[in-house]
């Protein structure tokens, strides 16, 4: 399960290398517009901090962050945290999906399971994840079980209700089509309502993962496992380290976009654009 | 009547499922095999309930907490329902602001907690600074894409009849984004009441529904636990669908710009 993130990060590689033969002007003019806007809040930032308004171990310098935050990472440290939290969001995240996916469809599929299901999910669902933390943590304890019973509790919401939905969605005229071309009920299943409620699985998937991150973060800070992005900026505080702390939200903001653009984005890529379902 | 019939059932089912649920964990309770401080009866969680909204500790809990979302989803409105119409009209402060938000919403809004309790202390500062931040990115995208999906037809239209960019923005495009921009209410609102939840457990003051929930756990007093996250998630349950629902149909069902949803 770790050596997912190694695979992401070389998926970031790739991307990169990719378009050189491309960088001409227009291509500059992009990159160049688009760091504009960091250089002048990074700018900002650099001014406030070293005008000393407020203290410096509250308020530091942008290369105070990144100094700690190489350091951090040529320690091994921020990776060994940063594995940890992906590990246990990997792990809450398809437990989710697994359920997520197959109480949804059967929902979907037969109004017994939608009877039984419906009052559950429609009551559980606004209540906000972090509102079970403390019963969890009573209940499976201090560390990595509650806090990936949560994650997967949590984020299982939206996938069962996305997936409910999609196969609802699915048009009647090409069950009916297919029925009509002799589709018996194993291969109706799968070759129309699946294929058919995928981009809404799919959506509820990355809906449910961006949950998951969400409330993860916020689980480490209170589960007290021993490693974790949550908790390294949680602890840091206890010693006023706010250089530290900045690098572990760097970090979080780091894997969440990597999360949302890169896997997500390759995934759809391959099924539903592929067959002509979504235009990319 | 089929149909009718057909609801009826369902509504049968649903009262039957939950009947069953409460049962099945009341007998789980009642039958002693885990800790009742752990797992207590569900007669034992309405008493508790009933006794903390007698003495008025539970209101004043949900009061703490709806003030603190009120005060941060203003804000958020405040600034992201303009910045992102903004963003949808002018390509510069488009440009300007669209790699900042895209790098600022994949952090979680309670990554910041830590942080925001060393700049502003513990308290009430902290919590709605938290719920700004998280309610803030669903309002500023949803009026982004509200903007920008304005039919480019009606535009020109209005334009030929001799609309001036006053009246172009006002009868026009707010109109045209306004589905977007009440899912955006919705959206900010769900958002800060999830962080709201957070925050005030980890920037813990002395009242709100997220602070007597982890109060709670540091008593083992899973009936207080139990009963707050009923009345959370009854709140949340009555914002989404009375307060949101009806300024749905106050406003783009009755302009005709979305149909309710069928069933």
């Amino acid at each position: 399960m770790n050596d997912d993130v190694p695979h992401a990060a070389s998926l970031g590689r790739v991307s990169a290398h990719r378009p050189r033969a491309l960088w001409d002007g227009a291509r500059w003019r992009a990159a160049a517009r688009t760091a504009f806007p960091f250089l002048v809040v990074g700018g900002i930032w650099e001014t406030l901090a070293h005008m000393a308004i407020f203290p410096r171990r509250l308020f530091p310098p942008l290369e105070e962050v990144a100094s700690s935050l190489a350091s951090l990472t040529a320690a091994g440290i921020m990776p060994h945290h940063a594995v940890e939290t992906v590990a246990r969001l990997l792990a809450g995240f398809v437990l989710a999906a697994v359920l997520g996916v197959v109480i949804g469809i059967a929902m979907g599929r037969s109004r017994r399971a939608e009877d039984i299901f419906l009052p559950l999910v429609s009551i559980g669902a606004p209540i906000p994840g972090l509102a079970y933390a403390p019963l969890f943590l009573l209940w499976f304890g201090l560390g990595d079980v509650s806090a990936v019973l949560l994650v997967a509790f949590v984020s299982a919401f939206p996938i069962i209700v996305n997936s409910w939905t999609g196969v609802k969605a699915v048009k009647d005229i090409w069950i009916r089509s297919a029925q009509a071309m002799g589709a018996d009920e194993r291969r109706l299943f799968r070759l129309v309502i699946l294929p058919g409620a995928l981009p809404y699985v799919l959506t509820g998937l990355r809906l449910g993962l961006a949950q998951a991150w969400r409330i993860l973060v916020a689980v480490e800070m209170l589960a007290a496992v021993p490693w974790g992005l949550g908790w390294l900026i949680f602890g840091a505080r206890e010693f006023m380290n706010t250089d530290v702390m900045l690098a572990g939200i760097a970090v979080i903001g780091g894997v969440g976009l990597i999360l949302e653009n890169l896997v997500f984005k390759r995934i759809e890529e391959y099924t539903v654009v592929r067959w002509g379902m979504m235009t990319s | 009547m089929n149909a009718s019939a057909g609801r009826s059932r369902s509504w049968r089912r649903a009262a039957l499922t939950l009947l069953v649920a409460g049962a099945l964990y009341e007998a789980l309770a009642r039958s002693g095999y885990f800790a009742a401080a752990l797992l207590p009866t569900v007669t034992a969680v309405g008493q508790t309930l009933w006794a903390m909204l007698i003495d008025g500790t539970m209101l004043r809990h949900a009061a703490y907490t709806l003030y603190r979302v009120m005060f941060g989803l203003g804000l958020a409105i405040a600034v992201g329902l303009p910045l992102g119409i903004l963003m949808g009209r002018v390509p510069a402060a488009e440009q300007f602001f669209m790699p900042l938000v895209s790098v600022l919403m994949p952090i979680p809004s309670l990554a910041w907690v830590p942080v925001f309790i060393l700049w502003f202390g513990i308290g009430n500062v902290t919590t709605i600074l938290i719920v700004f931040y998280a309610a803030t990115f669903p309002m500023l995208l949803n009026a982004w894409s509200g903007v920008r999906s304005v039919n480019p037809l009606w535009m020109r239209a209005a334009g030929a009849m001799g609309a001036n960019g006053r009246s172009l923005f006002w009868k026009v495009i707010i109109p045209g984004a306004s589905p977007f921009i009440v899912t955006g209410f919705r959206q900010a609102f769900l958002r800060s009441w999830i962080a709201v939840v957070g925050a005030e457990m980890i920037a813990a003051s002395a009242w709100g529904l997220g602070w007597v929930i982890f109060d709670a756990k540091e008593f083992l007093n899973t009936d207080i636990m139990l009963a707050s996250l009923a009345v959370i998630g009854c709140i949340g349950f009555a914002f989404e669908r009375i307060v949101f629902g009806s300024l749905e149909r106050a406003t783009v069902l009755r302009w005709g710009m979305v149909r309710a949803a069928k069933g």
